[in-house]
């Protein structure tokens, strides 16, 4: 039984606009639990979601619930700064990203849902002759693993962001920078919503205020779960719960390669366009962009110390803040106008898990570090795949938990185990 | 912002100290001192972790101050500090 669907198009916008909006039927269903599922995904967030999606329209199964403690796009979904991007170095990842950002060039019409994907490039900054033989070692990466990427001169900087700061007085002077023209930016509520709506439509039952609280787990074969609303069977159950992967796991009894951390996001008042991009400078590691409601956008650094709690500290956004009007010095007499902060599920080496775990038919998705939301499409995918088939797509064989016993772990740095790469 | 009592200095304010990891965590082979022991238990030390949501042991080093490593005992959701002593001395 699903939910009366109503294909989102300029059709159907006229009738609606011609009833007042009156007739929009709900996007997604609020059933009950049932008593089994063939596969439970954990977590309502994108990726949980999309697992649950491509289950449903590349695996041909039907039964399907996904569990959300609270609502759909109240977590990490709806917390991060929107960049989706593939500019990465070693192949296994680049892969993976590549792939992920290839379903993004498709979503909306996939989904049929605006997810107002704009490919608007990616500008990481170099400001010194070691920064740019960096920024050109990853330009030629890219291009060695099939991806778009352009070196830009400090005047061709100059003319796609004018307003960075490049007088002689510049804290970070501007020397070059790596662009990925097909990066952009997606709007995040609208994909939490897009795939839930599309999941819901194939019969996917999402279940929101539905906490997990432990694991039917006999022989070492995962059974089902216990939830505040029932125990349910399940054939198959994954995991995707980002920042708690380590809670949920834990119910399980596992230990994983991961500390949760808190990073903090922010928003000015917002102000006529005039950045169409996203730039990032490594000089004071802070990322800034212009969102479509006018609001300059920026990130920067971990808080520093393990943290469940959503909500930051002052230092790191003077740090932010501080960081960005460097960058741009219009942005200094802009009032701040919202803060707010996310839990992360760092791995120690910064590359995520998308993997079987040794509890049979139990499967983890996390460990996505800074970088979930462009990954979700990709995700939702290979996880979908390694349900399924109870084995690693290609693309996410490198991305297993064994790899940390093995020694085959992903460091984009290549450097050192701690739980704060990005 | 938290303020953190250095057993040393006094109440500071975290800008002045950094961060350094989970204090539970010790080297499976006392450091070199102890008995060898197998790849798998040497892995699972370095990578693996507790991160619990509530009480958590952690080092900390008071970089901008004393520079002397302490260990503080705080709360992963509500930031509270419940413990600060000298490191090594909570083992």
């Amino acid at each position: 039984m699903t939910a009366d669907i109503v294909r989102y198009s300029i059709f159907s916008l006229a009738k609606q606009a011609l009833a007042s909006h009156s007739g929009w039927p709900e996007a997604w269903r609020k059933p009950e639990p049932k008593k089994r599922y063939d596969v439970v995904i954990i977590g309502g967030g994108g990726h949980g979601l999309a697992a649950a999606y491509y289950l449903a329209k590349l695996h041909g199964l039907r039964n399907i619930a996904v569990l959300e403690r609270g609502w759909i796009g109240g977590g990490n979904t709806g917390r991060n700064t929107t960049i989706v991007r593939s500019n990465y170095f070693l192949r296994d990842n680049a892969n993976f990203y590549e792939h992920s950002l290839k379903l993004w060039e498709g979503l909306s019409q996939d989904l049929n849902f605006n997810v107002m994907f704009s490919q608007r490039g990616n500008i990481i900054l170099n400001h010194d002759f070691g920064g740019a033989d960096g920024a050109r070692t990853r330009y030629n990466a890219l291009r060695l693993n099939g991806i778009d990427g352009e070196y830009l001169t400090r005047e061709q900087v100059r003319y796609r962001v004018p307003d960075l700061d490049f007088s002689p007085t510049a804290h970070f002077p501007v020397f070059g920078a790596v662009n990925q023209p097909r990066s952009g930016i997606a709007r995040h509520d609208a994909v939490a919503w897009g795939y839930a709506r599309a999941a819901d439509s194939l019969g996917v039952d999402i279940i929101e205020n539905c906490e997990v609280t432990g694991f039917d787990i006999q022989d070492g074969t995962v059974k089902g779960v216990q939830t505040n609303r029932g125990d349910i069977a399940a054939g198959k159950v994954g995991i995707a719960v980002a920042g708690h992967s380590g809670v949920v796991a834990g119910m399980a009894g596992l230990r994983l390669p991961i500390e949760t951390h808190l990073l903090q996001a922010m928003v000015s008042e917002p102000v006529k366009p005039f950045l169409d991009t996203v730039v990032i400078s490594p000089g004071v590691h802070v990322y800034v962009s212009q969102t479509d409601k006018g609001e300059v956008l920026m990130g920067g650094a971990l808080d520093g110390y393990n943290s469940y709690s959503q909500r930051g500290t002052w230092p790191t956004i003077e740090d932010v803040v501080a960081g960005a009007v460097a960058m741009f010095p219009r942005l200094r007499g802009l009032r701040l106008m919202r803060t707010w902060g996310g839990v992360m599920d760092m791995t120690m080496d910064g590359s995520p898990i998308i993997s079987k775990t040794p509890i049979r038919h139990l499967y983890i998705d996390g460990g996505w570090c800074y970088g979930g939301f462009k990954a979700t499409p990709g995700s939702g995918w290979v996880f979908a795949h390694t349900i399924a088939n109870d084995a690693p797509h290609k693309l996410n064989e490198a991305f297993s938990l064994e790899r940390f016993r093995s020694g085959r772990v992903l460091t984009e740095r290549g450097v050192g185990n701690f739980p704060h790469h990005h | 912002m938290l303020l953190i009592s250095c057993p040393y200095c006094g109440e500071r304010p975290e800008e002045e100290f950094a961060f350094g990891g989970d204090a539970s965590v010790v080297p499976p082979n006392g450091a070199g001192e102890g008995a060898p022991v197998g790849t798998e238990t040497f892995a699972d030390y370095l990578y693996l972790r507790d991160n619990p949501k509530g009480r958590h042991r952690e080092h900390w080093i008071h970089r901008y101050g004393c520079q002397r490593w302490i260990e503080v005992e705080r709360d992963t959701v509500t930031h509270e500090i419940h413990a600060v002593r000298v490191a090594g001395e909570g083992k």
